[in-house]
């Protein structure tokens, strides 16, 4: 069984439809890139399936095990995180929220869960550092380390490599792939299609033809 | 000095003012790192001036204890501007400062217009700049600010990691099945009880700045959110006793000697931030 099915699914906000008739799914281990054009509701679409928006049409199911919170995520920088003062570990550790429930703090299975995730990702040096104060990579480092403490499972990706530079981008992509290799399911939203060819299994283009298979069909029949 | 201190301590008021102020700079900062992160500092300002509208209508209305209007009001308020925030028509700032005006404007009217006190100016002075306020608390009225401000600080410390991953990054924390609405509405209506608490120490026109000077001075130097938050509750308590202490020596009025000191405090820090990141 899928770990994500989108049927019939219509999206959009304020009663205005930016995408319609999705059909898709998603299988443990599979690497999703969507692609598109700007404004085609790659990020849209990314918030109807983490339920930050309600489907206008359609049904988004989650099975094999995933619960609908399980769902890590990483997003793209606001406003607010550029000058918030938190330590690198305040931020991992509210990855472990979801598992944290009503209980007001954290317990020492999930610090112990924001230790290793953060040596994971390569930053238990810069713990105690100011978010705002690291570089554009350490912090998707960082950001990347919070959403492994939500889930084991499934990582959606909106831009992870947007306003990197080329090397500390490469290194962001293969680390995305090293957790792909563990088993995470990763789905992310991307620009550059000629990465997304490189790293997915599976491409999904939204805009204005519909496209959703394997990245081989894919190369055949739009390149 | 000293003698004139101990000789002032006597006196039961200002023992009340001293607990009442320690207590009310306590809360009234623990939240102003996360309004001033979400851009929300001017919401003090005005639920504050939604406080003056209420405490008006308590006045025109005869009301003996005008707590019991002006707090569900000022709540009711607060949930509205937190609320809509997000996606409203009309945006967090604008919306502040629609409510805060009208407030203001709809309770001097009502004043005006019902009022029997043959010294009007000088009570919506009062009431804007607290003046004497905290010099003329009851024992009922001590009680009351204790047992809210326990609440307030209780409801701190339990809801504080949640706090801080809605403040942090709301869009993660509800995909990951925080109820996001939830704890910003608990935020509003703290916020709205430090607002009509603090009313008495500094009147409805400074509160903003007991809110927000101590977590923006606090920013300057520390960098993790529980050190700033520490930082600025403790700048906060500190700024509010001298302050008393000065005003009550000098005889200046209590809100602006306070509001002064946190200036202060403030252009201080901003001057060793510099120093210290050469």
């Amino acid at each position: 069984m899928s770990q994500l099915i989108c049927e019939n699914l219509t999206i959009g906000y304020d009663s205005k439809v930016i995408v319609k008739d999705l059909n898709f799914c998603v299988n443990q281990g599979d690497y999703l890139c969507i692609v598109g054009e700007n404004g085609s509701g790659k990020t849209t679409l990314m918030r109807t399936i983490l339920r930050l928006l309600k489907p206008m049409e359609g049904t988004i199911l989650t099975g094999d095990g995933l619960l609908p919170d399980e769902i890590g995520y990483l997003p793209q920088q606001t406003e607010v995180q550029k000058d918030f003062p938190a330590s690198v570990y305040e931020i991992v550790l509210s990855g472990c929220q979801s598992r944290c429930g009503k209980r007001p703090f954290y317990n020492r299975e999930e610090k112990l869960l924001a230790e290793q995730n953060m040596k994971k990702m390569g930053i238990s040096e810069i713990k105690k550092q100011c978010y705002r104060e690291l570089s554009g990579g350490q912090q998707q480092r960082v950001l990347l380390a919070r959403a492994l403490c939500a889930t084991q499972k499934m990582l959606l990706l909106d831009e992870p490599v947007s306003g990197l530079d080329p090397s500390v981008t490469q290194e962001m992509y293969s680390l995305i792939k090293d957790l792909n290799d563990e088993g995470i399911t990763i789905i992310m939203i991307s620009h550059d299609i000629s990465s997304a060819l490189e790293y997915a299994t599976h491409i999904l283009h939204i805009g204005k033809s519909i496209f959703f298979g394997k990245k081989e069909q894919y190369k055949k029949e739009f390149l | 000095m000293i003698n004139t201190l101990i000789h002032y301590f006597s006196f039961p008021f200002v023992r009340y003012a001293f607990i009442v102020g320690v207590l009310i700079s306590l809360c009234s900062s623990l939240l102003g790192v996360t309004l001033v992160l979400k851009r929300f500092s001017f919401i003090g300002d005005g639920l504050s001036h939604v406080a003056f509208g209420g405490i008006c209508i308590a006045a025109v209305l005869n009301l003996s204890n005008n707590m019991f209007l002006v707090l569900p009001l000022t709540v009711l308020s607060a949930i509205l501007l937190l609320r809509t925030g997000q996606n409203a028509k009309i945006k967090g700032d604008a919306s502040i400062a629609l409510i805060s005006v009208s407030s203001l404007a709809i309770g001097y009217l009502l004043m005006n217009i019902f009022s029997k006190s043959s010294n009007l100016t000088g009570d919506v002075c009062t009431t804007l700049f607290g003046s004497t306020s905290i010099l003329t608390l009851k024992k009922s009225e001590v009680w009351l600010c204790v047992i809210l401000s326990v609440c307030v600080i209780v409801a701190f410390i339990l809801f504080y990691n949640k706090i801080f991953a809605v403040t942090f990054d709301q869009n993660f924390a509800q995909a990951i099945g925080t109820h996001a609405s939830i704890y910003n509405l608990v935020i509003a209506i703290i916020i709205a009880i430090i607002i009509v608490l603090a009313m008495n120490l500094v009147g409805s026109l400074l509160i903003s700045a007991l809110v927000i000077f101590p977590a923006l001075s606090a920013m300057r130097l520390f960098k993790s959110f529980k050190t700033v938050t520490i930082c600025s509750s403790v700048i906060s308590v500190v700024c509010s006793v001298s302050g008393l202490l000065i005003s009550i020596l000098a005889g200046t009025p209590v809100g602006s000697t306070i509001v002064a000191v946190n200036l202060f405090i403030f252009i201080l820090f901003c001057i060793i931030g510099k120093f210290k990141t050469r």
